[in-house]
């Protein structure tokens, strides 16, 4: 199984390839991707920069162009797709069906992997992008079970690529307009969910309040973890009670079912994080790397070390981390 | 310009379910959605029963289209996928790509949860079959008016123009965990929330609703008051969607408006009154989609 991992600079995509990234994925420095925050993200020289980077020392370079372009800023995908092809990405994760038409079209020797927010929770809308687009992978949406997963390899004309760890969504990616419900803006229409302007701290007596498009979305008590506020894992009131209505502040680690994954033909394992530090893609890439080397070794006997999951659980988003969907009872 | 119907997404009971329908057989709208979008454990009514009902609105001169699901995970489900998009009488609205795929070549709709966001998508699907497409909720008037300009010959654009927004979808069912029920036990709950459980913020704004495993606003989208607007844009059709109360009014009321029996804004102004939460069409507007234009309530 590949690592793919993530990279929201230079740093990053540097300490991803150093620490046995087989790809690393990253994007440009706008709303063409689903990491658009400011600080974030690459201009077109320290692109070209990372992708001589990975090439040199073995490793693949994807361009992240997941977002779903409007008319009014369809130019800037265009031009995002003709910069890819000829920077010499390996691949380029899309979403959009007009994206990856005009890719497909004006550059015929891309590779193209279809986006985790592409939706593609089936074989059949696998197939549509196969026949249509000639994807030659896809990143499924963190919704399905094992055996749901282990389904769509066996009759997927692509290969598959999973969430292994980092961030979770609980609802299937490119579906989600929770955040532009309440703050106009969301991963589909401008690449970020909860983005910053709209969010708002405030301290108070009973706690850390935190608002998002003017809306209290939590409290957050002293002591208490204060995570960065999306709507689904926040505390609501429903039915008279006030709990996690939607999903706890957890994180996805699946590295206990690595064997299974292995066994079930899955092509590569993919990291959630470019927001994150160059630390956090530096310890979480040594780790993986491990854990996969030690499963192709010997996945009969594979158990995750003690100290593989203390180095990730200091990194972890919240202090939980939960196997997701992947696991059916979660659902 | 008309008047759609859009499918149920709550879970109603055969009786309610077959009742409503007849009284939208005797309503002046043009056309009917069909079938269960949201959850395949939702199988009181079932495929024959769909085509049967379709056919009783079909002779009330309804146009009918059946509707597929929106999130496809079981292979159970590609199942029911592949009967509707066979089933070779109406017309189908497809909710995923995996459906398109099945209709191969054959005309089809395209529900808001497929994303049509810019014109490319637009001419690659009409290529495909496209003959109608629904525009994404979360879409501004600026977008659509851009979409329209470029619309491929044959295509219709219809507008989720009235009910609660489709907002999200989910492998967890939100109705169940709000009981402490596991998704694969859920005792139909959602079946005693007709209209969804309000979810609300912990400043007491009623948000979200929850409706199994889709997530749905609280406020009612509303765009009847902008009806001269959409004439002018060239909307082909305006949707409703279904809630259990009132909805037979609010196509009354689109239709009045739209016969120029009432003024648009008289007519939007007495559907306000009744929504379970209260309006809101900030997406229209470029806004966030919880913020409304009459109230201009955007913090």
């Amino acid at each position: 199984m590949e690592l793919v991992c993530p990279a929201g600079n230079l740093p990053s995509l540097k300490a991803a390839v150093d620490n046995g990234a087989d790809a690393v994925y990253f994007g440009f420095r706008d709303d063409t991707n689903a990491r658009h925050f400011a600080g974030l993200n690459f201009s077109p020289e320290k692109m070209a920069e990372g992708v001589q980077y990975a090439h040199d020392r073995g490793a693949r370079a994807f361009l992240a162009l997941n977002t779903f372009p409007q008319p009014e800023g369809w130019g800037r995908w265009q031009d995002a797709v003709d910069r890819a092809a000829e920077m010499g990405f390996d691949a380029l994760i899309a979403a959009d069906i007009g994206v990856l038409d005009y890719a497909c079209n004006r550059w015929p020797d891309l590779n193209l992997h279809l986006s985790v927010q592409g939706s593609a929770t089936n074989y059949e809308a696998i197939r549509f992008f196969h026949e249509n687009f000639g994807i030659t992978r896809v990143v499924v949406p963190r919704v399905l079970s094992l055996p749901q997963v282990k389904h769509v390899v066996e009759n997927s004309p692509v290969s598959i690529e999973v969430f292994g760890f980092g961030s979770l969504c609980v609802m299937v990616e490119g579906r989600c307009l929770l955040s532009s419900y309440a703050t106009g803006e969301s991963p589909n229409t401008f690449g970020a969910c909860s983005p910053a302007s709209a969010v708002e701290w405030r301290e108070t007596d009973k706690g850390l309040e935190t608002r998002l498009g003017g809306i209290l979305i939590e409290t957050v008590e002293k002591g208490e973890n204060a995570g960065y506020p999306t709507i689904c894992k926040a505390r609501f009131e429903v039915g008279g009670n006030t709990f996690h209505a939607i999903e706890e502040p957890t994180s996805l680690n699946t590295m206990e079912m690595l064997p299974e994954l292995q066994k079930a033909g899955i092509a590569a394992v993919k990291i959630e994080g470019r927001q994150r530090s160059p630390v956090y893609v530096k310890q979480v890439t040594k780790v993986w790397r491990a854990a996969l080397d030690a499963c192709a070794k010997d996945p009969e006997h594979f158990k995750p070390k003690t100290e593989w999951l203390a180095e990730l659980a200091k990194v972890s988003e919240g202090s939980q981390t939960t196997f997701g969907a992947y696991h059916r009872p979660w659902q | 310009m008309k008047l759609s119907l859009g499918p149920i997404t709550y879970f109603w009971t055969k009786e309610k379910t077959l009742e409503f329908y007849e009284q939208v057989a005797k309503s002046p709208v043009d056309i009917v959605y069909l079938g269960e979008i949201i959850c395949s454990k939702r199988a009181v009514i079932r495929f024959s029963d769909w085509m049967e009902i379709g056919e009783q609105l079909a002779a009330a001169g309804k146009e009918v289209v059946m509707s597929t699901m929106t999130l496809l995970e079981a292979e159970s489900e590609l199942k029911m996928m592949r009967r509707i998009c066979e089933n070779g009488r109406f017309l189908v609205e497809a909710n995923d790509i995996g459906a398109i795929q099945l209709m191969k070549g054959k005309p089809f709709v395209t529900g808001p949860s497929v994303n049509v966001y810019n014109q490319r998508t637009l001419a690659k699907l009409a290529k495909v079959g496209l003959c109608r497409w629904v525009f994404p909720v979360e879409l501004s008037e600026e977008t659509f008016a851009d979409m329209q300009e470029d619309r491929p010959e044959g295509v219709e654009s219809e507008l989720f123009a009235y009910g609660r927004l489709p907002l999200a979808y989910s492998a967890r069912c939100f109705t169940a965990r709000a009981h402490n029920l596991p998704k694969d036990d859920c005792d139909y709950k959602c079946g005693e929330y007709p209209d969804g459980m309000t979810l609300s913020a912990q400043d007491e704004t009623r948000f979200l609703s929850l409706n199994g495993i889709q997530t749905q606003s609280a406020h009612t989208f509303n765009l009847l008051a902008e009806l001269d607007e959409l004439r002018s844009l060239g909307v082909d059709i305006l949707r409703i969607s279904p809630q259990s109360e009132h909805t037979l009014e609010v196509i009354e009321a689109f239709h009045n408006a739209m016969q120029g029996e009432e003024s648009p804004e008289e007519a939007a102004a007495r559907l306000n009154k009744n929504m379970p939460t209260g309006p809101c069409d900030g997406y229209w507007h470029g806004k966030p989609g919880i913020a409304d234009s009459v109230l201009d309530n955007y913090k």
